[in-house]
């Protein structure tokens, strides 16, 4: 555990702390944004790119050792949390259909248009959790006379994993496995959140895992004069206290650039062997974000050669976008425009118990949050 | 005829094969006290006015896992919940659901396990059942068992009577047993891991009750964890808990499976500890007591009641609070 | 997203299945994305994947870096 208590140091948390508050201090006024709604306390907004990121963040109380003018922004980063209604519904109908499901734990309480893979487990329909899409391969080989569909879900993490699994499936000749793919992507998300005019954001704390595989230099086109600070960091505490250190330390002199805090397991090019099975079996595409909409090229999908491999193809089943509640501010609150109280649902309509937009869906989203801290 | 290696649902019939099972497997391990020629019903000896009575029943999968199995686990869980009451354990019953086809060899493990497991705990079992269902009716074999305890003297135990500066004491590592049958579990793949941490806490009980006026409350912290307790006993109360994470026992096993499977260890369950609430006062006496036995050697003294209402917070290694909630429902691995 | 942990390397049954080790707890894992995996290599697992290499002399650095403001701050207080 050396490798990861050690970046729990309480000893050195406090030292970071006490930087952290004098570089604050430090940071021109200029550089403080209006509250929302006209609130006096005025803030720099740094958005926590990433789902374990606020997690992490949750976790270890982070939040309430910073100094009230940071704002901790949960950006769009839970792969789980923005899964389209739509994908579920479609997880739902192969379910019903009789297909094996097998999915991450996750998935088991997001809320499809209707209702839940948990709902739907309880009926009696097959649904695998899996720790590792490896599980899916094995009960492929084991039950050669049902299919079996992956919820292939995921940012670039995990979709190399995922795709691993297809690679060894197609050499041991197992074709009854197929992947129902809502693959996203980090930088696509990014790019459309820089160029949305309302964005109240000053920085990102970009992902520890995902950059371990697309690269730093994938956050290059998001700094330099036009952009912001993009600082890597891990998910133990005193690595994400180091990144809003280097984050504060940029904003304080001026410059936006790349900064690796995590640089143990992040090389500037990632790791090429998941991309090179990403450029093998995917091309980009078009997906929807819970409570974001569409975002172009943010998403991938199978190659057309790749087709008996895709559970739309195989199943001939289509992922719809699902319905969206014109009410709901979850696209707002990541982009740092509202908080949690300015949505009309939130709190009725919207509670931990019935979520419905990717804030309140993951428990340690902002609305979830919210909602649980004002109880 | 030769014997059969696995349950048959003739076992479950009354006729000859149920007799021999009952004799063979039953009778042989726990025939001598009041279960003695199978009585409809038992009679058994209390000491006071007052018995505490208690019931619980096992589905644990899978039924064997490191550390113990069904059987123990059947026998602890009523023990703990008749000694968290401020009761001496005495009698229990122990009722088994058995699923056509489970191999006779397994079910002896498990009632093995029972039988060192009830004399470990100073208890007799007293009377008991056996059925057999068909084939996918049950999972291989569940199990019930009821206690019935000597109500301890000097013990008056309820949420109601915590007080601010109050201590909360646990007797041990938590979240061994929760992660022990997670990780045993054949689609994560752990070898080595945590084992269950399942044994009684009657002796804790015991060995505290020289201060039972000082002790506000005592809980097992089995499924839903410790943050299940914690927040159980503040609900709808004046009062809240303070706990803070450097205090709160892990083992090397319990904490690996955490981090690999992302699951909070305050929402995994123990099975053989005690959680308790006493006074400042008492607090460091029972704590050395606990220390100084086996089963409590890894006590400590975790957090404090506070005054913030219906709240449990945890102060983290950062320095930072957070609120401890309650699990959702059932642990599952996750990938964020 | 991405909940991932470092684990030592202990063993190597083919160019797709290792044995890893966190403090004792031993899990299969597959390397088949580490270029060139070796028994004492670290390397990040999420998923059942290894996803990255860790590079020890990276983390020792750091983890020094973290002792001396523990220390340094234990002065001051």
């Amino acid at each position: 555990m050396k490798y990861i208590e050690g970046f729990r140091n309480p000893g050195a948390a406090a030292a970071l702390r006490e930087d952290i508050r004098a570089l604050t201090e430090a940071l021109p006024p200029s550089l403080l944004r209006q509250g929302y709604g006209g609130q006096a306390n005025r803030t720099t907004n740094i958005m926590e790119v990433c789902g374990s990121h606020t997690m992490a963040i949750a976790r270890y109380g982070i939040r309430d050792i910073l100094p009230s003018q940071i704002k901790l922004i949960s950006g769009p980063g839970c792969p789980v949390c923005v899964t389209d209604a739509g994908y579920i519904d479609t997880a739902i109908e192969l379910a019903r259909r009789g297909v094996t499901i097998v999915t991450f734990g996750d998935m088991l309480n997001v809320p499809g248009s209707d209702t839940s893979l948990a709902a739907v487990r309880s009926e009696g329909h097959s649904i695998e959790i899996c720790y590792s899409p490896l599980r899916a391969l094995e009960l492929a080989r084991e039950f050669p006379e049902r299919e079996i569909v992956f919820l292939a879900i995921g940012f670039e993490t995990t979709v190399a994993p995922a795709l691993a699994v297809i690679d060894q499936a197609i050499a041991a000749g197992v074709e009854n496995l197929s992947l129902l793919v809502a693959f996203k992507l980090v930088p696509p998300a990014l790019a459309a959140l820089m160029t949305d005019p309302d964005l109240q954001i000053d920085a990102f704390l970009c992902p520890a895992h995902v950059s371990a595989i697309i690269g730093a230099d994938a956050y290059q086109p998001f700094t330099g004069s036009e952009g912001v600070p993009c600082v890597i960091a891990g998910f133990e505490p005193l690595d994400i206290l180091l990144g809003l250190k280097g984050i504060l330390t940029q904003l304080g002199s001026g410059i936006a650039e790349v900064d690796n805090q995590y640089s143990r397991v992040v090389t500037d090019a990632g790791n090429r062997r998941a991309q090179a099975l990403m450029e093998t079996y995917l091309e980009p595409a078009d997906v929807s974000w819970r409570g974001i909409g569409v975002i172009p090229a943010s998403g991938l999908a199978l190659k057309a050669e790749w087709s008996r491999y895709d559970a739309e193809q195989r199943h001939n089943v289509r992922v719809e976008v699902g319905k969206m509640d014109p009410a709901c501010r979850c696209g707002d609150v990541i982009k740092g425009i509202a908080s949690p109280f300015d949505c009309p649902m939130f709190g009725n309509v919207c509670t931990p118990s019935s979520p419905f937009g990717p804030c309140m869906v993951s428990s340690e989203g902002s609305c979830a949050a919210y909602y649980k801290y004002s109880r | 005829m030769a014997t059969s290696p696995r349950i048959l649902l003739a076992h479950g019939g009354g006729g000859q094969l149920s007799r021999e099972l009952i004799d063979r497997e039953i009778v042989s391990r726990f025939g001598a006290g009041p279960l003695q020629g199978l009585p409809d019903g038992a009679t058994v000896a209390v000491d006071g006015p007052e018995v505490i009575f208690t019931t619980d029943s096992f589905v644990v999968q899978p039924i064997e896992f490191p550390g113990g199995n069904i059987g123990d686990l059947a026998v602890h869980g009523t023990v703990n919940d008749l000694a968290v009451c401020g009761a001496r354990p005495r009698w229990l019953s122990l009722a088994l659901i058995l699923e056509e086809g489970l191999e006779i060899e397994l079910l002896r493990r498990v009632l093995d396990s029972v039988k060192a497991a009830a004399d470990d705990s100073g208890v007799t079992v007293a009377t008991g059942d056996t059925k057999v269902v068909a084939r996918g009716q049950c999972d291989g074999l569940f199990v019930n068992t009821a206690g019935i305890g000597d109500r301890l003297p000097g013990f008056e135990l309820s949420p109601k009577y915590l007080r601010e500066g109050d201590h909360v004491l646990v007797s041990g590592p938590i979240g061994d047993h929760g992660f022990a049958v997670l990780a045993a579990r054949e689609n994560i793949h752990i070898k080595n891991g945590p084992k269950s941490d399942s044994a009684p806490v009657h002796r804790l009980v015991q060995a505290a009750s020289d201060w039972a006026a000082e002790v506000r409350f005592m809980r097992d912290p089995t499924r839903g964890g410790l943050a299940s307790v914690l927040n159980e006993m503040v609900e709808n109360s004046a009062i809240g808990i303070q706990i803070q994470e450097e205090r709160i026992p892990l083992s090397a096993g319990a904490s690996a499976v955490s981090e690999l499977l992302g699951l909070d260890p305050l929402h995994v369950a123990s099975e053989g500890r005690l959680l308790m609430v006493c006074s400042a006062a008492a607090a460091p006496a029972i704590l050395d007591t606990w220390q100084a036995m086996p089963e409590g050697c890894g006590a400590r003294d975790i957090g404090t009641v506070t005054d913030a209402a219906g709240r449990v917070v945890l102060e983290t290694l950062m320095g930072g609070h957070r609120l401890v909630d309650v699990p959702r429902g059932e642990l599952l691995p996750r990938i964020c | 997203m991405c909940l991932a942990v470092p684990m030592l390397i202990k063993e190597i049954f083919s160019p797709h299945r290792g044995l890893c080790d966190l403090d004792g707890s031993l899990q299969e894992v597959d390397i088949s994305l580490i270029e060139d995996a070796v028994v004492g290599d670290y390397v990040i697992i999420h998923a059942g994947f290894a996803i990255e290499r860790l590079d020890r002399e990276e983390a020792d650095t750091r983890l020094a870096l973290f002792e001396e403001l523990a220390t340094l701050r234990e002065a001051l207080v």
